[in-house]
């Protein structure tokens, strides 16, 4: 296969839909994914977002819709005809080839000659060249994976595509790995999408965030802009933690409007309110809260009358639970820099936050 | 004492098993050096004059000749014919599976019998007759089966992610088959084929209703029996075991080594 | 557009379908294989089954006259072989699986280095001529074999008694042949075991018999379907052990069989036996796959 014209540029989904029979697996997708950037698809099991991740790989055929590289069409091209590499979930290394006969194969596949030097290029980027004479079974899990990315990389695809690559992988090795693929796509500037159910994976790694749920995309932005200001509630449970408060608009305050939380004033950021009508789920993560002692005098936002019911030391930080007066249960975590009063269970307590920090969704959201 | 009894008692019953196994095979082997001409029943001296002159008795080793002939065609083809079979089972879904599934079955399930009979009756009744090109049909028939069975096995226990990987990695569909199916699936498929020949170089019963005046080695062994089977025979099936020990032993060696080859 | 839900989040998506178009071009020329020689045939044995003699009584000449009492003449004219059939193969079914399923056990989980070795004595016999190894027991077993002159010397057997020409030696012969028939797939199923369901078993207070009776047994029992269908099937059409190691007081209903097309001509008495023995067979074989609960045959 020669390359008579080099297929480049941002990766579009153009309403890309894919079913199974009945099932949507994916349901009229629409995104850009800029050249060289680190995207990453997040969600739950069966969300859609592997689908979709063969869909541009070639290995499954959407429904509707098409796709495009920069203006080249790939819809109707199949997979060995696509600039795009896949990292495989369970690597798919061939058991039958060495290392350096997998790392290879793309490239003999495309007709070139001489691999030598590119092989051996890609091995020492991944700091394995010196077992480029065994076969996969010899290799360990990580080195495996290294291997896997090794032969995706060295054919200079206009798009990398990783498979929660990381999956199987322990904690410590888990968390090496994402600082390397990190390092090497911006090292070589390649596209890559990457595929996880790994909140914090995808925060670490990627550039922008898909977060999807039922073969949509729920929201889309930068990691800090999905954290910080979700749009739906699943997007606020899946990425961290929140509590969400019920409330009702009362008036308008300059850039504030006055929200009537449970009997108290709570002002909210207009810039933070994606809610359209007046009654409101008011989201305010765990870490933003600050704990007092009842009797402490306080200004800004807060809530009073809250009793612990349960701690939890968690080294870094300590999570709380408080029970409202309205019998909602909410967490609270505080950072053990000493700045937490001393404090334990059945202690009633004040919780306080900043305005800023707060968001807000339709009363009704789910 | 007791103890090491128990635990090794197994073992021990697993060692006599396998003797209890051996045991016809180490006689055709000791009487393969007998010095009887016809009737090789009693041991009369010990001597190389069988392993010397294997094919003295008249018709022993055109018969073998005839078990080679019919065996390597048979093998061949329905090594061809049940692999094709088997890579339609495991990797395609296609209308018909649990007819194809029932039609593969069966003749494993028939007894010899009655599949050496049918096939006798139908030749007879469309003026075939016996003869070679009879029996190399039926071999070809019944080891069809055993092929599928053994190969899809082996199709079965192939990860589909690595022939996805392949087309990802820009190989075509007949370059994945060649690089990466085939190459994998190339044990199983040399299972089936010794399988197959082992199959038919060993059939007497469908054999003898298919072959009338030709003579495969087992049925020179069947006829020779009423008389008296010359030790050239046990030469015969000594060798045979032999080579077959020779060739599984290789098998296992060559696959260890493919799986850590430095 | 509707979003239908799945209840487990595991799916599988089937790989990408290839045409059936390939799938039919690789079964066709197999399965017309079969279709013209095995089904085929069998259908026009069938036809043979209802034939009667020809009015001039040549030989080997019949005429179709759907005579469906042929099988009954059939039957009751051979009632005592097929019983015997039936018995040889059940015992030596029984008994091939009494002496495999330990020899199974042994080389699944008792035989440490040793067991490409035990494997491939299992298997290499295989590879010999049967008529040869039944022969050899025929001689091992004769009159003038060390088996028969120690039972003598030990004053077992009487003076001039033979273990050859009994039921015994035809049963024990078949036994012997399908021995690797039903030690191999007790084997494969053994072999397969996850070794941490017994340790987990161990855990929960079992002994290793009762492991044993609770946990391994069941999981072996795909292997010991396969086994004893493997063996009880073919062995109740053999005619070769009783032709070698037993008297025509031993012949079994394929000795009846073979002699009807061969000695007599008489090929709708032959193609009828073959059909009960055939319908039988496959019967038995239901209600053992039934009460065993496997499916699974190819």
């Amino acid at each position: 296969m020669s390359e008579k014209k080099k297929v480049e540029g941002d990766l579009r989904l153009d309403q890309v839909s894919k079913t199974f029979g009945d099932f949507v697996a994916v349901d009229d997708l629409s995104l850009v994914i800029p050249k060289g950037s680190f995207f990453a698809l997040l969600g739950p099991s069966g969300c859609g977002k592997t689908t979709t991740l063969r869909m541009i790989a070639g290995l499954e055929e959407p429904s509707s819709g098409k796709i495009l590289i920069g203006d080249t069409d790939i819809t109707e091209a199949k997979a060995h005809e696509r600039p795009v590499n896949t990292v495989f979930q369970n690597y798919a290394l061939f058991p039958h080839l060495t290392i350096f006969e997998n790392v290879a194969f793309g490239l003999r596949r495309r007709g070139i000659k001489d691999v030598n030097e590119a092989v051996e290029k890609v091995l020492n980027l991944v700091e394995l060249a010196h077992l480029k004479n065994r076969k996969p079974g010899q290799l360990s899990g990580g080195q495996q994976q290294r291997i896997a990315l090794a032969r995706a990389v060295v054919n200079r695809p206009a798009l990398l595509l990783l498979d929660e690559p990381l999956g199987a992988l322990d904690l410590k090795l888990r968390r090496q790995m994402q600082i390397e693929l990190k390092w090497i796509q911006t090292e070589v500037g390649i596209t890559f999408v990457h595929v996880t159910h790994d909140q914090e994976e995808a925060m670490t790694m990627a550039d922008t965030i898909a977060v999807m749920n039922n073969g949509r995309i729920e929201q889309m932005g930068s990691p800090a802009d999905l954290y910080e200001n979700p749009r739906t509630v699943f997007v606020a449970n899946f990425l961290g933690q929140s509590n969400f408060i019920e409330g009702e608009v009362e008036a308008s305050d300059g850039e504030n409007l006055v929200v009537n939380l449970k009997g108290s004033k709570i002002a909210l950021p207009k810039s933070r309110n994606n809610a359209k009508s007046s009654s409101l789920k008011l989201g305010i993560r765990p870490e933003k809260f600050r704990l007092h002692t009842a009797d402490e005098k306080l200004t800004g936002n807060f809530l009073k009358g809250g009793v612990i019911t349960d701690i939890s030391f968690f080294g870094v930080s300590t999570q709380y639970l408080v029970e409202m007066p309205w019998k909602q249960e909410l967490m609270v975590f505080e950072q053990n820099d000493g700045g937490a009063p001393d404090l334990e269970k059945g202690d009633a307590v004040t919780l306080s936050w900043e305005p800023q920090f707060t968001f807000a969704l339709d009363g009704d959201a789910k | 004492m007791k103890h090491w009894l128990s635990k090794n008692l197994i073992r021990i019953y697993a060692a006599a098993a396998i003797f209890y196994i051996l045991l016809p095979i180490l006689y055709t082997v000791a009487f393969s050096f007998n010095d009887a001409d016809k009737r090789n029943i009693v041991w009369q001296g010990f001597t190389l004059s069988a392993w010397l002159n294997p094919c003295a008795p008249i018709g022993i080793c055109e018969a073998l000749g005839n078990s080679f002939k019919v065996g390597i065609t048979a093998t061949i083809a329905s090594t061809i014919l049940g692999t094709m079979i088997a890579f339609a089972l495991g990797r395609y879904s296609f209308r018909g599976r649990a007819t194809t599934n029932l039609l593969i079955f069966l003749p494993m399930a028939t007894p010899e019998v009655v599949l050496g009979a049918s096939l006798l009756s139908m030749f007879i009744n469309i003026q075939i007759g016996a003869g070679l090109v009879p029996v190399i049909i039926a071999h070809i028939m019944f080891c069809i089966s055993f092929v599928v069975v053994t190969v899809k096995a082996r199709v079965a226990s192939l990860d589909p992610k690595l022939e996805e990987a392949a087309r990802d990695l820009y190989a075509n569909e007949w370059e994945t088959f060649r690089r990466v199916t085939f190459p994998l699936v190339a044990p199983g498929i040399a299972a089936a084929a010794l399988l197959a020949f082992a199959l038919s170089f060993d059939d007497f019963i469908i054999t003898n209703f298919n072959s009338g005046t030709l003579n495969t080695f087992p049925e020179y062994v069947w006829t020779a029996s009423l008389r008296g089977v010359p030790p050239q025979a046990n030469v015969i099936g000594t060798l045979m075991f032999v080579i077959a020990l020779a060739i599984v032993f290789a098998g296992q060696v060559i696959s260890k080594r493919r799986q850590t080859r430095r | 557009m509707s979003i239908a839900h799945t209840s487990s989040s595991e799916k599988v998506f089937a790989p990408a379908k290839k045409s059936h178009r390939t799938a039919y071009l690789l079964l066709a020329p197999g399965l017309v294989w079969l279709l013209i020689f095995f089904a085929f045939p069998l259908l026009n044995l069938a036809e043979t089954s209802t034939k009667t003699p020809a009015p001039s009584f040549e030989t080997g000449e019949f005429v179709q006259t759907f005579r469906f009492a042929n099988f009954i003449d059939a039957f009751s004219a051979n009632q005592e072989q097929f019983f015997r059939s039936f018995f040889y193969a059940l015992c030596a079914t029984v008994l091939a699986l009494a002496i495999s399923y330990p020899l199974a056990y042994a080389i699944a989980f008792r035989s440490g280095v040793w067991k490409n070795f035990m494997l491939v004595m299992v298997i290499a016999p295989f590879f010999t001529s049967f008529l040869l190894r039944t022969l050899a027991w025929k001689q091992i077993l004769g009159a003038e074999g060390p088996v028969v002159l120690v039972l003598q010397f030990l004053r077992i057997l009487p003076a001039d008694a033979t273990i050859t020409a009994t039921a015994f030696s035809v049963i024990m012969g078949l036994t012997y042949n399908f021995l690797p028939f039903m030690t191999l797939p007790i084997y494969a199923s053994l072999d397969r075991i996850d070794y941490r369901l017994l340790e987990a078993s161990g855990d929960l207070y079992a002994n290793s018999a009762t492991t044993f009776r609770k946990v391994t047994l069941p999981l072996s029992m795909p292997g010991v379907v396969a086994g004893t269908l493997l063996t009880f099937i073919p062995s109740s059409g053999d005619y070769i052990n009783a032709q070698l190691l037993g008297s025509p007081d031993n012949f079994m209903i394929g000795n009846v069989i073979n002699s009807r097309f061969f000695r007599v001509v008489d090929y709708p008495t032959a193609a009828s036996l073959s059909f009960i023995l055939m319908a039988s067979i496959l019967v038995l074989v239901v209600i053992y796959i039934r009460r065993a609960g496997t499916d699974e045959l190819v």
